[in-house]
């Protein structure tokens, strides 16, 4: 029981730690320390860690292998401003429209397409991706080609910062509850797992809906930073952006998610001046990491608070 | 009390008949023993007992009820729990998270308790720490539990899939080949276990087995199959005098 309630315990240390960390950056935010081109980027940075660490859960933890995430996010860009823009609802009700209306969608999409496996799985939500895409840009009401326009500009490093919090506590939270477990089962081997009692449809279908309801909460973000949203953001280069956090991160690995959007969304930022080694210097990085790590940073481990208190002093946005 | 009946069941793979006419009843309690060449279709009758295959006709009968047509994981939580002939251990799990996974279809906690770590969630974690911490120390693995299981001895894996199975509670329990690629000490140890884990969790068993010594030392009855019919049954000694039995397994005699 003690060991149970010190998960608790580990929580809201955590929870503390991250107060911490959100209180040094928003103070070099309005010392003006941390400039508009880095605050940008630590907005990015946030945003990618949702999409990284959900689609870390249908990817990583439930083995679905997806590489239509952007079309989510686009979802909740799109639906998010609508909300905003044509209802005049409050930012809260517009991520909360972006995450309930990805959510819907992937659970739609989710029941047929999960049947399907591996590769075949992959070319079914590639294409998804695309129709979502497609479907929008021919949607006049939401601005067609020319994206929609005059979103508000609602997103801070607090409501990021705040995002990410919730999201990597849902998440955490349900790998390490007998629901996560399930999905886990999932993926590791579905006759198995069928044969013990679990209903493999219902935990994939589950880890798809969630995954693609914080993949809507990026994209509210998103939009209500930027000021529009536009079909051009949220191509299959998108997901394989997302999925290359993943994978770099180590699949099955939260912790390894967090550090890689870090890391690659950094890395982008750098290069900025120079946007035509971006690529290269990622593809290189990807393949260095593929040749000796192909599991990724930390394969299926999370950074333990422990290890991460040693290393850092007591930085923490880990799991229990 | 009849827990299992299963009557005139077949399966045809196309113009393959796997399994016909199969009939077998089994009571609470029993330990009964399924053997045959290979090939003959015992794997196959597992599948079609447990759901992963949809018999082409017949019935079969559960605790009184008709189980057709039910998906492998209701056949799981309405009490029949198997292992497997070629292991499927979640094998990049640790030990204890294979058991605790078993227990899935008992957790009453729902998303969102277990989300926010609030109302059932930590009584019931505690609760399946708990027992599949029992469950490994009953079958020697307690030491073993945060070892991931592909890196565990085959002995060990083996004795691992059954702690799985049994973790779900079932009330009849089919293992397929649990003494495959075991040594004869390990079988004989196997058997009494076997016989141990039946009398304590009030166990029915079901077993496929190849190796004669285990069949015959432990089952109180024996179904013989070839080529997808059941040939005979009995106890051991019946089967071992039984003229079909002999044949099919070294051939006719010459005349």
């Amino acid at each position: 029981m003690s060991k149970l309630q010190n998960t608790t315990k580990r929580d809201l240390l955590a929870l503390g730690g991250c107060a911490v960390i959100y209180a040094i950056f928003q103070g070099l935010i309005g010392f003006g320390v941390i400039g508009p081109f880095w605050e940008l980027n630590l907005i990015l940075i946030g945003i990618n860690i949702i999409l990284a660490v959900s689609l870390n859960l249908i990817t990583g933890f439930a083995g679905q292998f997806s590489i239509g995430h952007a079309g989510f996010m686009a979802i909740g860009a799109y639906l998010g401003a609508v909300a905003t823009v044509k209802f005049q609802l409050p930012f809260i009700a517009a991520i909360l429209v972006g995450a309930g209306a990805a959510g819907l969608l992937g659970f739609l999409i989710g029941l047929p397409t999960l049947r399907l496996s591996g590769d075949y799985l992959a070319i079914a939500t590639l294409g998804l991706g695309e129709i979502i895409r497609i479907s929008i840009l021919n949607t006049p009401y939401l601005g067609g080609a020319t994206g929609l326009m005059g979103i508000p500009r609602y997103t801070t490093f607090t409501w990021t910062f705040l995002a990410v919090i919730v999201t990597i506590f849902f998440i955490k939270n349900f790998v390490n509850s007998s629901h996560g477990r399930a999905c886990i089962s999932v993926r590791e081997n579905e006759i198995a797992a069928e044969a013990m009692g679990i209903d493999t449809t219902k935990y994939k279908v589950m880890a798809f809906t969630i995954g693609a309801a914080f993949a809507g909460v990026a994209g509210a973000l998103f939009s209500h930073y930027f000021y529009i949203a536009h079909p051009a953001s949220f191509t299959f280069m998108k997901s394989f952006d997302i999925l290359t956090m993943t994978v770099l991160g180590g699949l099955g690995s939260i912790t390894g998610s967090i550090t890689a959007a870090i890391l690659l969304t950094f890395i982008s930022a750098a290069l900025a001046s120079y946007p035509e080694w971006r690529m290269v210097v990622y593809s290189l990085m990807l393949i260095i990491l593929m040749i000796y790590r192909p599991q990724g940073l930390f394969g299926n481990k999370e950074l333990s608070l422990k290890l991460f208190g040693r290393l850092t002093g007591g930085k923490k946005r880990d799991v229990a | 009390m009849t827990l299992l009946k299963v009557n005139n069941m077949s399966k045809m793979f196309g113009g393959l008949k796997a399994v016909s006419n199969f009939t077998m009843e089994i009571a609470a309690g029993e330990l009964i023993g399924l053997i045959g060449p290979n090939g003959a279709g015992k794997t196959t009758a597992f599948n079609l007992l447990t759901g992963v295959y949809e018999p082409t006709t017949g019935e079969i009968e559960f605790d009184g009820q008709n189980v057709i047509g039910l998906k492998p994981y209701e056949i799981n939580q309405r009490g029949i729990a198997r292992t497997f002939q070629n292991i499927r251990l979640f094998s990049e799990l640790s030990v204890i998270d294979n058991v605790k996974i078993a227990y899935h279809s008992h957790v009453k906690y729902n998303l969102v308790e277990s989300i926010l770590r609030i109302g059932r969630y930590h009584g019931e974690e505690a609760e399946i720490e708990e027992k599949a911490e029992r469950f490994l120390e009953i079958f020697k693995l307690a030491d073993k539990k945060d070892e991931i299981s592909k890196n565990l001895p085959y002995g060990e894996q083996r004795r691992l899939e059954i702690a799985r199975a049994l973790a779900a509670q079932p009330k009849l329990l089919l293992l397929d080949e649990p003494a495959a690629g075991m040594n004869p000490q390990e079988t004989h140890k196997l058997m009494d276990m076997i016989r141990w884990i039946k009398d304590e969790f009030k166990l029915t068993i079901l077993l496929i087995e190849h190796d004669m010594s285990l069949v015959m030392g432990v089952c109180e009855r024996i179904y013989v199959l070839d080529y997808g019919t059941i040939i005979a049954q009995g106890t051991p000694q019946e089967i071992k005098n039984n003229p079909r039995v002999i044949e099919a397994y070294l051939g006719e005699e010459v005349h």
